[in-house]
């Protein structure tokens, strides 16, 4: 199915209007818009510094965006920086699941807590559910021999691995990756992207800032890129064999010929 | 056999250690209230943004950690009365020990609580926890272990600060101790005795925690 069908069909999983954020005086975002539909991957390529990061912390209200408004699964999230009231708020981030660059998994859980915890706390399932449940998503990424090892005894790559399915045990309807390679060893991306694309062909809505190219081409369908703003968006085949924008054209030349 | 210079103490030492044991009494009570304290106030000055708490915690502080033990317990114990408030003795001195040293538990908190790295309130909050359930199942499950080895230091000194209470008449193994000697001038054996039974405490105190430590330990929390 392609993106412009699903717009007919169904509402937006994910709508961002005329969103603005500023730190102090400096002005990281402005001006951007965007529908991400059910199942659909975005890729949001872009300069570091250009408010990729930025932009993905907003869709949960890790930063809060003073201008514009999130619509999340049909909710307005925050509205010209004024958010939904606090229970509301992480009743809905239940459905949004993170994935940051440094992993960020809880340090004095097991691998199988580390996945446990959200359900358990969260979704009120026993221990037995949730541990149940945790053994699954686990066994699905390839970690079921290690669900009583702690985080410091994981490779950066099952780190990741774990991660994901740490948000996937929740109630997750939209995956938002930001920089899930970044920190690992050139060895180790392969085992992270391989996991993303299986979520990705089972019809996850996601949506990823990367600096994988490869992973891009072969999984998005559509590549933002960014620069402050959306400067240019369309399939990965528009972006990457005919980008208009000059800073487009510069980065793309940057990155996939770098030295 | 002749007395020795040590007889008195010998003779005293039911009755010292009798009063070690109201020494050690006070001393956990103390340190009960002192971490309770220091939890509230520690986690209430993580935010100057809420001006309020913020500034009645930080007023705390500024005058428990920053004004004389013996001076606060004076005021607790010879000038409340003036305000028609009398508590017994015993009753201020642990309170008094309990608040003064819960101004330092309130740093060491807030200190452990800071240097937990924020990916994982972040990573917290994003699963949909309130802010309070990330700081009881994630933050504070990590900064606890953070707290133990500067908690041994403030249980230690609270045990020799207790030492002080025994100006409010309170029957303590250092006011056992001055008793002793008032009968029998034997002041460097008397005190060396008393020194000897606090070491005893602060040991015990410093292992249990040593113990207490080895028990959070898990899974070699480094990332």
């Amino acid at each position: 199915m392609s993106a412009s069908e699903k717009t007919s069909q169904e509402k937006p999983m994910l709508e961002i209007r005329d969103l603005g954020k500023s730190f102090g005086s400096v002005r990281v975002l402005h001006d951007i818009s965007l529908t991400v539909m059910p199942s659909q991957v975005v890729v949001i390529i872009g300069p570091s510094g250009s408010g990729k990061s930025t932009l993905l912390r907003c869709c949960n209200c890790l930063e809060i965006p003073q201008e514009g408004s999130i619509t999340i699964c049909d909710k307005g999230i925050v509205t010209d920086g004024v958010l939904l009231p606090e229970k509301e708020l992480n009743a809905l981030r239940m459905h949004v699941g993170m994935v940051f660059q440094s992993f960020n998994l809880f340090l004095h859980l097991s691998v199988l807590d580390n996945v446990a915890v959200g359900p358990r706390k969260l979704r009120g399932m026993s221990r037995a559910k949730a541990e149940e449940l945790a053994r699954s998503h686990l066994a699905k990424i390839g970690l079921a021999e290690r669900v009583d090892a702690y985080p410091a005894m994981l490779s950066g790559g099952q780190k990741q691995r774990v991660a994901i399915a740490r948000a996937l045990a929740m109630e997750t309807r939209v995956m938002l990756f930001d920089e899930p390679t970044f920190a690992l060893d050139p060895e180790l991306v392969g085992e992270v992207l391989q996991v993303m694309k299986a979520l990705a062909a089972e019809g996850m809505t996601m949506i990823v800032v990367t600096h994988e190219m490869g992973f891009a081409r072969d999984v998005a369908d559509e590549v933002l890129v960014m620069d402050g703003t959306i400067i240019e968006h369309g399939t990965p085949q528009e972006i990457f064999s005919n980008p208009q924008h000059a800073r487009t054209q510069s980065f793309l030349e940057s990155i996939l010929s770098p030295g | 056999m002749e007395a020795s210079v040590l007889t008195p103490v010998w003779q005293g030492m039911g009755g010292l250690l009798h009063d070690a044991l109201v020494t050690v009494e006070v001393t956990v009570a103390a340190l009960a209230l002192s971490c309770c304290v220091g939890l509230l106030v520690g986690i209430a000055r993580l935010n100057p943004k809420n001006r309020i708490v913020y500034g009645v915690a930080s007023t705390y502080v500024l005058f428990f950690r920053g004004t004389p033990l013996l001076v606060q317990l004076f005021l607790l114990f010879f000038d409340l009365p003036q305000f028609n408030i009398m508590l017994p003795a015993f009753t201020c001195g642990m309170i008094e020990l309990g608040l003064y040293s819960g101004s330092y538990v309130s740093e060491i908190v807030r200190g452990a609580i800071q240097s937990i790295d924020n990916g994982q309130m972040e990573a917290a909050r994003s699963m949909g926890m309130s802010y309070g359930q990330a700081m009881r199942i994630i933050i504070l499950s990590q900064a606890v272990l953070r707290m133990v080895p500067p908690l041994g230091n403030e249980f230690i000194a609270l045990i020799k600060n207790s030492a002080l209470i025994s100006l409010l008449t309170i029957s303590d193994l250092m006011h056992e101790g001055q008793k002793i000697i008032a009968i029998s001038y034997r002041s460097l054996e008397v005190y060396l005795a008393i020194a000897l039974i606090y070491l005893v405490l602060t040991t015990i105190a410093s292992q249990a925690l040593r113990q207490i430590e080895k028990r959070l330990w898990v899974g070699g929390m480094v990332q």
